[in-house]
């Protein structure tokens, strides 16, 4: 069971949280960036043998969306987000 | 080769089974081959037997990382099946369950195939509609689809006594996909094996790539092996989950993901459901093996894996899932788990192409590759023996992403 640090509820079962999918870049803008460009950030997310950033989804407890740096290879989170203070 | 029949099982057997030749050879590595395959799973061994059967390529080397057969060919759930979505995926699978139908002979290895029928159990409005959708692209192309009332559905599935009236989901009918069926994973892969080690192709077992080899000209030149460098003017890579971490190291990225996919299977029972079942709103799927175990599917977790085992909570969603429309399974014993890690393209369809690094070749993405082993294999030796896309593969191109013209089967397999 993979425990997600929720800034606001703290490690909560990964079975209350709905995966967000990864982080990507900030969306182009389409009629600057050339045809290459628009195509990877719309096909080609990051595949790491490792570390990934991803988003999650608090559904079932507070809600908040919060984002992870989670091993790929051992779903260690290596990097929870930072404290809601 | 040596022929398997029911004589020379028992001439053998009057020798004390001494006397069998090993499947294949082992042969020493060379230095250089014409094509190199990365990968003798189900599509790296199959591509290797048709690239010399089909095509007339020599000189072709297996290079594997673990032991043949022992990757995905060895973690799936065997379902062979034909229910897509898309004028471009229906007649690639259906030339992949036909050809299975005659690789028993084809190969002469007993594959156990078992044409048994897929049941759909259908909960939700939504999903039979898109099954029904599914059923008149279906129909173009010889696959066949039958909705069925939920009493044809009950008394084809005996052990089915949950998603009654009362129900969160219950069960409001049913298609049947008479094509579908199950076989014997390890005969696949070991029929393979020795149909192209006969023929000359060379498996290197425990041989792992750690790196593709670009040449001056950019070009494929070879892999970097713990025991040297392999060269080829050709390599073709075949090896699932594994994809972006190979074609990485020539700087080249694919639009795929690795995603873990669970599955288990139970204590062996007594004959008790002769189809495969597919609960596609409840998100599991089974059958019985030939021993009696319930052979069980269920969804893959969320988000990138490559941890190839199994979640506890996708475990017990799962369970609970199946346990709701199928309670008597409350008192099996569940005796093993496992997962495999294989990636999956934005649209949930295959990519087969030369990549942009010439004389590279890929083969990725199949996501429920299983059923495509055959077809997969006949296809990718056509591209690396004539460098051109096999008719039924050309909507499974690189190309797609270019001009985002998606085949899109997202839904129609196990991923969600």
């Amino acid at each position: 069971m993979m425990l997600i640090p929720c800034p606001f509820c703290g490690n909560r079962s990964e079975s209350e949280f709905a995966y967000g999918g990864p982080v990507k870049p900030d969306r182009p803008d389409s009629h600057v960036t050339d045809d290459e460009g628009w195509v990877a950030f719309l096909t080609t997310v990051p595949n790491p043998v490792g570390p990934v950033h991803e988003h999650w989804w608090h559904v079932k407890g507070c809600g908040a969306w919060l984002t992870i740096w989670r091993d790929t290879r051992t779903h260690d989170i290596v990097e929870g987000p930072p404290d809601a203070g | 080769m040596q022929n398997y029949s029911i004589f020379a099982l028992v001439r053998h057997a009057l020798n004390g089974h001494t006397t069998w030749a090993p499947a294949w050879r082992s042969p020493p590595l060379k230095e250089s081959y014409d094509v190199v395959v990365i990968g003798a799973g189900g599509h790296g061994l199959a591509t290797a037997y048709y690239l010399v059967k089909e095509f007339g390529v020599a000189n072709v080397a297996v290079l594997e990382r673990g032991w043949l057969g022992g990757g995905n060919v060895a973690r799936n759930t065997v379902t062979v099946r034909s229910n897509y979505m898309r004028d471009a995926s229906i007649p690639f699978y259906v030339k992949s369950v036909a050809l299975y139908e005659g690789l028993a002979d084809e190969l002469n290895f007993n594959m156990m195939h078992s044409k048994r029928t897929m049941i759909d159990v259908v909960q939700t409005f939504p999903k039979m509609r898109e099954l029904r959708r599914r059923q008149l692209t279906m129909d173009i192309y010889g696959s066949t689809y039958v909705q069925i009332s939920t009493e044809e559905v009950r008394r084809r599935i005996p052990a089915l006594t949950g998603g009654g009236p009362d129900a969160r989901l219950p069960v409001i009918g049913g298609m049947v996909h008479t094509d579908a069926g199950v076989n014997r994973h390890d005969a696949v892969a070991w029929g393979y094996a020795r149909g192209a080690d006969a023929r000359g192709v060379e498996l290197h077992q425990q041989m792992p790539v750690i790196n593709l080899l670009r040449g001056s000209d950019g070009a494929i030149k070879g892999v970097e092996t713990p025991r040297g460098v392999v060269r080829a003017p050709k390599v073709a890579v075949a090896v699932s989950g594994h994809t972006t971490t190979l074609t990485e190291t020539v700087g080249l990225r694919l639009p795929l993901r690795t995603m873990n996919l669970t599955a288990f299977v139970s204590e062996p029972v007594k004959p008790l459901v002769d189809v495969v079942v597919n609960c596609p709103d409840s998100g599991f799927y089974f059958s019985q093996s030939d021993k009696g175990e319930m052979v069980i599917g269920g969804a893959p977790d969320m988000g990138q894996s490559f941890r190839r085992d199994i979640k506890q909570h996708v475990f017990e969603d799962t369970v609970t899932a199946m346990l709701s429309l199928f309670p008597s399974f409350r008192k099996l014993k569940l005796l093993r788990q496992w997962g495999g890690h294989l990636d999956i393209a934005p649209d949930a369809s295959p990519i087969m192409d030369e990549t942009d690094v010439p004389g590279l070749f890929v083969t990725a993405g199949w996501w429920g590759g299983y059923k495509a082993i055959p077809a997969g294999g006949l296809t990718f030796a056509h591209l690396i023996a004539k460098g051109a896309l096999h008719p039924l593969m050309e909507p499974f191109s690189l190309k797609r992403f270019k001009h985002l013209d998606y085949v899109m089967e997202s839904g129609t397999t196990t991923a969600r």
